[in-house]
């Protein structure tokens, strides 16, 4: 095995392109689970500590730029103004410790469907990119394109990720997770859930309860159609129990989990339409109460 | 491959280090250092935490190449300057928190980088901040305990010393 540090950007490009198999670690919270339990032996392994621009994020107002290899306990203390949902799922990924050396770029690669932060950028909006980038130039893939099958993502063998671009948030954010304690959980499944009123949307983000993590397409679609018929998006009124409901049912709809050690099929069905509820309700109340306070 | 670093202010360096090796390992069998402990070797337990450039972090986790020429410091680091136990240290022996002690080194570590971002946490920011350091024998009351005791002590040492 050989162990490559590069030590900037470019050489990583070139050692990735050298060594197409060559596994990248940068917190290791997964990498060396795998090693330690010599599950995976790759052919090389890529270091990115040395490449201080990955823990980088920048915000220009409308996006952040948010480098691949920034911690998560640095997203809760740094940007959980603009990205609140993203914010609250990096706070139940693991421990402190944890926390303190991962990042959404170990998340995106590994790509499992119980990945805490992909709800949350499958939520933030249509327009989350991942910049990925090999010798031969960057890619903006769309989020809706990066996961294509349990554990895998959509980058070629010479790819590296280098950030994530979500847009900053425009209205309430929430995310829901079921485990059986507070800390050190893989989810049983998640649930993220946004409003975005600037352009009458709303997004959601299923986690742990399909081969990939995936939005409920049918569930936004009926909502967006209410909040728009309804007006309420001006009125910022009550949605009403049935309009929950429904909501619900669709966001249950939407998965197709599995069987397994962590819960079942039928549990991850019902508590995914309990967290679509809740987070829905609470997104919604502190809307109402933007509106209300803005007139 | 060899690997050199700085552990608790002193620099080591270890040789035939395996590529895909952790830095626990290299810690406890390759500089004698073997104060952090390896439970579980997946990040659940705590057991191994260390500071990694000031920042506490499961050493399991960590590859050993990632440490080159970066600052490592383990419980063994936390005595004081005439090697007599530190403030978190004698605060875990007065409050009874030791029984098999194997979780011992990752909660000292813990503790110390709590109490040096936040002197007096409440209970509820102890158990976030302990969170990922099992623990099977205490029940975590006396690990509680130990944490207000240094708490209290670390505040009063600074209000003496002003």
């Amino acid at each position: 095995m050989e162990f490559l540090r590069p030590a900037t950007w470019d050489e990583a490009l070139a050692a990735k392109a050298e060594y197409p198999t060559a596994l990248p670690i940068s917190g290791g919270t997964d990498v060396m689970v795998e090693m330690n339990f010599d599950v995976h032996r790759p052919s090389a392994i890529l270091d990115l500590n040395r490449i201080t621009e990955l823990t980088e994020w920048t915000n220009d107002g409308s996006v952040v730029r948010l480098g691949a290899s920034v911690p998560y306990a640095r997203i809760i203390d740094e940007l959980s103004g603009p990205l609140p949902g993203l914010a609250l799922a990096a706070h139940t990924v693991g421990s402190p410790q944890i926390r303190n050396r991962g990042g959404v770029g170990g998340n995106l690669g590994g790509a499992s469907p119980a990945g805490d932060a992909h709800p949350a950028l499958l939520a933030a909006g249509r327009d989350v990119f991942v910049e990925a980038a090999s010798v031969r130039g960057t890619r903006m893939i769309p989020i809706d394109e990066f996961y294509v099958g349990v554990k895998r993502n959509s980058l070629a063998a010479d790819e590296l990720i280098r950030a994530v671009h979500i847009p900053v948030a425009d209205g309430p954010q929430q995310f829901s997770k079921i485990g059986t304690r507070n800390a050190m959980v893989i989810a049983v499944c998640a649930f993220g859930f946004a409003l975005h009123p600037k352009n009458g949307t709303v997004g959601t983000g299923i986690g742990s309860a399909a081969p990939t993590p995936r939005r409920a397409v049918e569930a936004e679609e009926y909502l967006q159609g209410v909040l728009a018929e309804r007006g309420l998006w001006e009125s910022g009124d009550l949605l009403g129990a049935e309009v929950i409901q429904k909501f619900g049912e669709l966001v249950k709809a939407a998965a197709s989990p599995i069987d397994d050690v962590r819960g079942t099929a039928d549990y991850r069905r019902h508590s995914l339409a309990v967290m679509a509820r809740r987070t829905l309700t609470w997104c919604w109340n502190d809307y109402s109460k933007q509106i209300r306070s803005a007139a | 491959m060899r690997v050199t670093f700085t552990a608790n202010g002193k620099p080591v360096e270890a040789d035939d280090v395996w590529e895909g090796e952790s830095l626990l390992y290299v810690l406890r069998e390759r500089v004698g250092l073997p104060g952090s402990k390896n439970a579980c070797e997946q990040g659940e337990c705590g057991s191994c935490t260390v500071y990694l450039d000031g920042v506490p972090v499961c050493s399991c986790l960590v590859a050993a190449g990632q440490v080159q020429d970066r600052e490592v410091r383990t419980v063994e680091g936390l005595t004081d300057e005439n090697g007599e136990l530190g403030l978190v240290q004698q605060a875990f022996i007065d409050a009874g928190a030791v029984q098999c002690g194997f979780c011992t080194p990752g909660l000292l570590v813990q503790t110390d980088a709590l109490l040096e971002s936040d002197a007096q946490p409440s209970d509820n920011d102890i158990r976030e901040a302990l969170s990922g350091n099992l623990c099977r024998c205490t029940g975590y009351e006396k690990i509680m305990d130990a944490v207000r005791l240094a708490s209290a002590r670390k505040c009063a040492g600074k209000a003496e010393s002003e």
